[in-house]
């Protein structure tokens, strides 16, 4: 297990070295000259020029600052956003704690009722069977901006309960202003676990050791939680964890559709004003997550499946 | 002496594609205490079925008709306790062992499981009995096994460890499903041998499933023959290679191919095997019998004795004597 | 798009059945039909102009010869519905074109050349798995100015190591299949081998495969549009319709919003299902 666990390190630190250097390295693909690009295309004064070319070691070989930028970033310093005159970390500081919240929120509603309605349908046969496929069917062709449009239409305009945009001040408040993206970010990734959480059940449930285990007399619940749902376990963390891990992207599109105060907002509006500190730093941020929430899913499938880490050998 | 299990005209429906089939017509067999008894046939024969339907296994959807007795309790009717109870004197051995062992959890785990939960049987010492349980079957370093995963054993020896598990709670009866089927040859002795020491030992009951004719009667003091979901013969194993009272088993053994000779060609049976609901509602093996005659397609021939056996054959007094290794 | 891919198979287990169905399969090819018909020909049917706008218009409904009423802009909804079709269906075919020439062009060089080769093209490919698709787009329109080529184009790059990785598997089943070692033994140039062989004993897989990353592909750039980071407004487009729609619909005016994503979804749905069915009848077993 030590082995493997070592190998799959090895493997996340080659990962993030390598995307790392993908996102510092699209500034240098794009046409033009740098310095253009990270002056979005505006004329700086001179000392401003001097400070950039310093800042990102313009003079220097391509790896080297390559090099100083990783190693900054490595300590927080990302640089400074042209935009909004402060430096990026304080840029990625504001913002990280509502994508945080938005996304473990969405995540929350995607184990809960997710997997509920997953084992929901997988356990009882019959109307819940047929009612959930129906749903999931739904859910499941719903992109979550447009979900996000369709929640706010019928939650926020129509019948008043919740707010449309924005923020919102203060905790009690900032968490209502969250339910609906964090709804509109999971609904479709909800309905795709239910699915794969259904199967799941389904399949363990006609397997021979659980026969195996009815036979010796075992009391059904038992049944059910320590064999049916112990090995169904394996599929359903896999796809949620897969699906938690795709949050991390959409987060910026429901952002955006919600007008929050999030990371993923704040890498939109740099994009589109070509603010390359910000969008290097805030994408180097997302990228990390992505693949620490993958490398999660994997160790917690190897502690979950006894074969995959210690590998078959039959003696 | 009576019986230990009585399966008195048994017959089982199964759901195929929404309409029901027969899968067991009017099975009838006993086993006495301590007895073993052989149940071979084709695959769709429904020895299978039968040892389920002993075993309160039937798949979802499954229509019995008919008794099954054990003890002279009706195993039918059984519910909560008394089937939980039920089902520590009768255990049964699967024939794949690997797809019937929860591949996630450790070896300790499974087999200690039915003894911590239901006997309330404490984690140390129900333990310290699997490991003495697996000495029974040949398997030395329990400990260590008790720890292992299921993917980590050959399939032989995960075989034993399910053999070993089902003594755990000392059964009276032990159905075991083509125990060796999925082994190699020279695995497939040692755990006959083991299967037979043990019966032996603690005067355990057996039904044994099987394919092989000889096997079982390798083992076994009596023998029935399935054909099509219907009891054919059941006869004592010594006498039912030689003598046998019924045209199939006649056919099962003549087409064994025979080391000591040279053929042109191997015998078989013309035809192919058939389930329940696939053969006549005459004679099941009619149309591949090769005594067949006119009355035996009018209709079934019931189950009865006839010297020291039972048989289902409207001609088996006439064809006695003439059915010695016959080649169809 | 990974975890949708992934899952696919497991979502569209219901769906099969109903995929089945020739009354669905043929709802859906009639639904595609009338995208493409609006795609190809969308200005020409379009009763308005879809760019006059009139403010006075702004969200009134329905009535005379404006079917679906105006939107937020006081222009002719139905019109800029048939002129976004355009744009909408043509951003997702360039990223499956692209996505399915590269994907299938490593796969086949991969299960061909193995060794080394196998293994370096599947570690490039590795580290864009770690790049969510969305994430790439956006990343592009920083780079190269935000509109509809840079998103396609940066998206089929996210999603060829999936359709790689898949097309690789059954390479891999055919380059191992006797024929072909039969064809090299007679001196048959790898080349021609894979275009004339390999490449058609492939097809229904890299069909059903096309079609379903078409679906994966409209939904992502529709998202990206409606990031703004897409096609650019005023060019009609869903995605920019959604995201143009959100005024009207918090003014209580949800029409052009809803009617857009109404079009994305029914699309996609329809090409899910079509994917589906072909997967059903010559899916190349790879599933």
């Amino acid at each position: 297990m030590v082995g493997f666990a070592l190998k799959r390190a090895a493997l996340l630190i080659a990962t993030l070295l390598v995307s790392s250097f993908v996102v510092f390295s699209a500034l240098f693909i794009a046409p033009g000259n740098p310095l253009a690009q990270l002056s979005g295309g505006r004329t700086l004064p001179p000392e401003a020029v001097a400070a950039l070319e310093q800042r990102y070691h313009l003079d220097d070989p391509f790896l080297v600052r390559y090099w100083h930028w990783l190693t900054s970033a490595l300590h927080g310093d990302f640089g400074d956003s042209i935009a909004a005159r402060e430096s990026v970390s304080a840029v990625i500081g504001q913002r990280i704690g509502t994508t945080a919240a938005l996304v473990a929120l969405a995540a929350l509603i995607i184990v809960v009722a997710g997997i509920g309605l997953g084992l929901l349908a997988g356990l009882r046969p019959g109307l819940a069977d047929g009612g959930v496929l129906v749903l999931t069917s739904v859910l499941a062709a719903v992109p979550s901006f447009l979900a996000a449009i369709v929640l706010i239409s019928l939650f926020s305009v129509n019948l008043g309960w919740l707010p449309a945009l924005g923020n919102g001040s203060g905790f009690a408040d900032g968490v209502k202003h969250l339910v609906l993206p964090a709804f509109a970010l999971a609904l479709a990734s909800l309905a795709i676990v239910a699915r794969v959480t259904r199967v799941a059940v389904r399949e363990e449930l006609g397997r021979e050791h659980v026969q195996t285990a009815t036979s010796r007399g075992i009391p059904r619940a038992q049944v059910i939680r320590r064999h049916v749902l112990r090995n169904a376990a394996i599929p359903i963390t896999t796809i949620t964890g897969i699906t938690i891990a795709s949050l991390i992207a959409t987060s910026a599109v429901v952002e955006t559709a919600f007008s929050l105060n999030g990371l993923g907002s704040a890498l939109v509006q740099a994009a589109a004003t070509k603010d390359f500190a910000v969008v290097q730093g805030i994408a180097l941020v997302l990228v990390v997550a992505f693949v620490l929430v993958n490398v999660l899913v994997d160790l917690l499938y190897a502690l979950l499946d006894p074969r995959i880490a210690l590998g078959s050998r039959a003696t | 002496m009576s019986a230990l299990l009585e399966v008195e005209r048994l017959s089982v429906t199964l759901p195929v594609e929404g309409k029901p089939r027969s899968v067991l017509h009017d099975v009838s067999l006993s086993i006495a205490p301590g007895e073993a008894l052989g149940l071979v046939g084709e695959s769709g024969s429904g020895k299978s079925m039968t040892a389920r339907a002993a075993a309160r296994l039937l798949p979802p959807g499954a229509r019995a008709d008919g008794a099954v007795r054990f003890d002279g309790r009706d195993v039918r009717a059984l519910r909560g306790r008394a089937l939980r109870d039920y089902r520590g004197e009768v255990a049964m051995v699967f024939q794949d062992p690997r797809a019937h062992v929860n591949p996630v959890r450790r070896i300790g785990d499974f087999m200690t499981e039915a003894l911590r939960t239901l006997g309330g049987v404490r984690s140390a010492e129900a333990r310290r009995r699997a490991v003495a349980a697996l000495a029974d079957v040949g398997i030395d370093d329990g400990e260590r096994r008790l720890r292992q995963y299921p993917h980590e054993l050959s399939g032989g020896l995960l075989q034993r460890v399910m053999i070993a598990t089902t003594l755990l709670s000392e059964p009276r009866l032990l159905l075991a499903d083509e125990p060796t089927t999925a082994l190699d040859v020279t695995t497939q002795a040692e755990v006959m041998a083991i299967l037979d020491e043990l019966r032996r030992e603690r005067g355990m009951a057996l039904l044994f499933i099987t394919h092989d004719l000889e096997l079982a009667g390798a083992v076994c003091d009596r023998t029935a023959v399935m054909y099509a979901g219907v009891v054919v013969e059941t006869r004592a194993s010594s006498l039912l290679h030689d003598d046998p009272l019924h045209p199939y088993t006649a056919a099962l053994a003549g087409a064994r191919p025979r080391i000591d000779a040279t053929a042109e060609r191997l015998t078989t049976i013309p035809g192919r095997s058939q389930s329940a609901f696939e053969a006549p509602a005459s004679c099941p093996f009619a149309p591949r019998c090769a005594h067949v005659r006119p009355a035996c397609e009018a209709e079934r021939p019931p189950l009865r004795a006839l010297d020291g056996g039972e048989v289902r054959c409207a001609r088996a007094e006439e064809l006695r004597g003439e059915l010695e290794m016959t080649h169809v | 798009m990974s975890a949708l891919a992934t899952a696919g198979a497991t979502v569209g287990g219901g769906r099969r059945r109903l995929a089945g169905s020739r009354v669905v399969t043929g709802l859906c090819v009639a639904i595609v039909a009338v995208a493409l018909l609006a795609a190809v020909l969308g200005p020409l049917l379009a009763p308005h102009d879809p760019n006059a706008a009139d403010l006075n218009n702004a969200f009134v409904g329905p009535y005379g010869d404006h079917p679906l009423g105006f939107d937020g802009q006081g222009r002719d909804l139905l019109s800029r519905l048939l002129d976004g079709a355009r744009s909408s269906m043509l951003g997702p075919a360039i990223v499956v074109a692209v996505a399915m020439a590269a994907g299938t062009l490593l796969a086949v060089v991969s299960a061909w050349l193995g060794g080394w080769v196998d293994s370096a093209i599947g570690a490039v490919l590795d580290v864009l798995f770690a790049f969510p698709a969305v994430l790439l787009a956006i990343l592009a329109a920083a780079v190269f100015g935000a509109g509809l080529t840079a998103a396609a184009l940066a998206l089929a790059v996210a999603y060829t190591p999936y359709i790689a990785r898949v097309l690789r598997s059954a390479a891999l089943r055919e380059r191992a299949r006797e024929y072909v070692a039969a064809l090299e033994v007679q001196g048959l140039p790898a080349v021609a081998i894979c275009v004339r062989h390999l490449l058609p004993n492939m097809v229904g897989l890299v069909a059903a495969q096309a079609t379903l990353l078409f679906g994966y592909a409209m939904v992502d750039l529709a998202a990206v549009s409606f990031i703004g980071l897409g096609v650019q407004p005023p060019q009609a487009d869903w995605g920019v319709m959604v995201a143009s729609g959100r005024a009207g619909v918090l003014q209580g005016y949800p029409a052009e919003a809803l009617s857009a994503g109404l079009c994305i979804v029914l699309v996609v749905v329809a090409v899910n299902l079509l994917g589906e069915r072909i997967a059903q009848r010559d899916g190349g077993g790879a599933r």
